[in-house]
């Protein structure tokens, strides 16, 4: 058919770059977002004259998880507003996110903000950078601990609290058997919401549990669609982060199942979801506050000796995303700050 | 002294036994993928008991559809081990491929069929650059594709975030093609009223093909004597180098296949997908009868094998044991499935 290999190759560039240039969509896509976002769509306060720091991020956050793109999207916020150099790095296995604390004291940062899944091993790292006269704030996890691991501020959630209060309105809603889906085994922080959940319950309700690979959607897929299968008695199901809610909706389908979905944590795919009703509330711990704050609270104390909360956790949620407060927290979330 | 040859009376009717038959049963049990049948049959027969919602056919469906998801990897996969090589990339190229197409259609604002091209390009080059270095190197591909597995990943992570600000693809539902892409690679429909995925017949159809290539043409004999000996195949005239190359880029067709129906069966992908579906695959493989020395194996055999993989998958949730034993009920049953299976083999070798 073609004289040589070589031609073929040359047609074949050809007729994908002709089709590339042919097919662009009249929908959707990244022109839509373009044009959707005009004007003002981050959140800017103006820039600092103090003097320039260096300010480490360290945290526990796990390959792809989108929750940590907002964390990340408030702490590049304060990082520009206060003339800081934000360095972020993350490690979901506690020795290795030790490690990079201690890659943080070599390099003689400024200041370094860190969660703390693991007390046992993240606990050291911080004593040491205490003991290397580095300011340390901490967040997201490790709201247990903070205040013996030797860090100055805390802000985020306590996970217990966050459980309880989610309970408490799932029992409103009148849900009798909830089904709580982790996406991972061993992990504190999401025993604690399932525990927190089956609290706030109380006596109205029941609670079981299920664990998905959240590193696999089909196989998170199948697991919902199976687990609501097996026990139709289940009216509500409650996801432990954004990406699971997600799946969870097709599963709920797939298993012709009347259950009502509800979630911890938030991403802009899942906030539509909220506005269309297929998602009816979302615990929100705002983590665009915890990375805004962690940054913040550091520039404040390196160039004014600030410390925000008096030595008490400083609590950014929970808060509830639902049909009362959408239609705001949406256009939000289109440029990934709630 | 003299002694007298006794003649034989009546000699026996003795049959050379390198050319006897065997009986139906011994050649059935002879073949790779005997003990994962058995194991296969044993691991449905014990749920259907213990577990009464796995007996209905939607939850069977369930099962084949998680299957299915395994088992569009383990093919390519399996022929790979049968022709002597690993990928260990083979999970996260499932991920790289629909970040490609994804993050490609998404950016330039183009049909999403246009994307599915690109990520299938990406997809064949990584096959390519794995079977490549392998074959120019000799290295072994253990550790080529362990390379390849993290970079990979790395890429997938680094390129989404760079582009996008975030760690997930974004949603590309509105773009045009995407409602007929997603009928072609995520459809589904209903027999008797119980709904199916294609990407079940779509694993079916490529296991056929791929047992057809091993048993019926001139290829399958080279992936056999490539895997069995490769100096002695090329003294015979086999193209080896090409042969792996041209495997490592079979898993990476399938693995852009998978990707694709990821993509449009959820409409985003997180970057840090796939992660340890490499094992997931190897292992369908092996249980199925493939050796991890190469020359032995069959795609039936890392079907069922995948089925298995499936069906404990599946089969504990509907059992509704407790779930914090879940990983380990899925080692105890693959680690039974696998000794059946060995258990099998030695026998059907040992009668033979």
């Amino acid at each position: 058919m073609f004289r040589s290999p070589k031609r073929a190759v040359a047609i074949a560039v050809m007729a994908i770059l002709a089709l590339v240039l042919a097919a662009c969509s009249s929908t959707g896509g990244k022109k839509a977002a373009e044009a959707a976002a005009q004007g003002g769509t981050s959140v800017a306060a103006g820039h600092a004259n103090t003097p320039h720091y260096t300010i480490a991020m360290i945290t526990h956050a796990a390959p792809g998880d989108t929750f940590w793109d907002i964390i990340r999207a408030g702490a590049t916020a304060a990082a520009a507003k206060d003339n800081i150099t934000l360095k972020y790095s993350n490690n979901d296995d506690p020795t290795q996110q030790a490690q990079l604390i201690q890659d943080a004291i070599n390099s003689h940062v400024s200041g370094i903000a860190v969660t703390d899944p693991d007390p046992a091993a993240i606990c050291p790292a911080i004593k040491q950078a205490r003991a290397a006269g580095i300011p340390v704030v901490m967040f997201n996890a490790g709201v247990t601990t903070w205040q013996q691991c030797g860090g100055m501020m805390y802000f985020g959630q306590d996970e217990s609290i966050a459980g309880v209060a989610a309970g408490k309105r799932l029992a409103a809603a009148g849900a009798k058997n909830v089904l709580c889906v982790l996406q991972a085994q061993g992990q504190v922080q999401l025993e604690a919401r399932c525990a927190g959940v089956q609290q706030g319950l109380g006596s109205e309700g029941t609670m079981s549990k299920l664990y998905v690979n959240g590193t696999d959607s089909s196989a998170v897929l199948s697991s919902i669609t199976a687990e609501l299968t097996r026990n139709k008695s289940i009216d509500a199901v409650i996801t432990l982060g954004a990406p699971i809610a997600l799946i969870a909706i097709q599963a709920i389908q797939a298993a012709h199942s009347t259950t009502k979905l509800y979630t911890f944590d938030t991403n802009a795919a899942e906030i539509a979801k909220i506005k269309s009703g297929q998602v009816q509330w979302a615990v929100d711990q705002q983590p665009y506050l915890q990375g805004y704050l962690s940054v913040d609270s550091l520039w404040l104390y390196l160039t004014n000796a600030n410390i925000i909360g008096g030595g008490q956790t400083v609590l950014t949620g929970p808060s509830f995303i639902d049909s009362s407060n959408i239609a705001q927290v949406a256009t939000y979330a289109e440029r990934g700050t709630r | 002294m003299t002694q007298i040859a006794e003649a034989p009376v009546s000699p026996p009717p003795i049959r050379d036994e390198r050319v006897g038959r065997k009986s139906l049963l011994a050649r059935l049990l002879a073949r790779p993928e005997a003990g994962a049948l058995v194991g296969a049959i044993v691991i449905y027969v014990f749920f259907f008991i213990i577990a009464p919602p796995f007996r209905s056919a939607a939850s069977f469906s369930s099962v084949l559809y998680v299957t299915s998801t395994y088992g569009l990897m383990a093919t390519p996969v399996a022929l790979l081990m049968i022709g002597g090589e690993f990928d260990l990339s083979a999970g996260v190229s499932v991920t790289s491929a629909a970040l490609c197409a994804s993050l490609f259609s998404y950016e330039f604002t183009t049909n999403v069929w246009v994307g599915v091209l690109v990520g299938l390009g990406l997809a064949l080059f990584i096959g390519f650059l794995n079977g490549w270095i392998v074959v120019k190197t000799g290295i072994p591909s253990f550790l080529v594709t362990l390379g390849t597995f993290f970079m990979l990943q790395g890429i997938n992570i680094a390129l989404t975030q760079t582009i996008t600000n975030q760690v997930a693809s974004p949603d590309i539902s509105t773009l045009q093609g995407f409602s007929s892409a997603q009928k072609v690679f995520a459809g589904s429909f209903t027999i008797g009223g119980v709904n199916i995925r294609t990407s079940v017949l779509y694993w079916i159809v490529f296991v056929l093909i791929a047992t057809w290539i091993l048993l019926r043409t001139r290829i399958g004999n080279w992936i056999f004597s490539v895997g069995g000996s490769a100096p002695s195949a090329r003294a015979v005239g086999v193209p080896v180098g090409r042969m792996k190359i041209g495997l490592f880029m079979a898993v990476g067709f399938m693995a852009w296949f998978t990707g694709m129906h990821t993509l449009f069966l959820f409409n985003t992908i997180q970057s840090g997908q796939g992660v340890g579906n490499e094992f997931v695959y190897i292992i369908a493989a092996v249980v199925g009868g493939c050796l991890l020395t190469g020359g032995y194996g069959s795609a039936v055999g890392a079907a069922i094998g995948a089925l298995i993989f499936g069906m404990v998958n599946q089969g504990i949730v509907y059992a509704g044991w407790n779930p914090d034993w879940f990983q380990f009920f899925v080692g105890l049953l693959l680690l039974g499935a696998i000794l059946l299976n060995t258990f099998i083999r030695r026998r059907a070798e040992a009668s033979a």
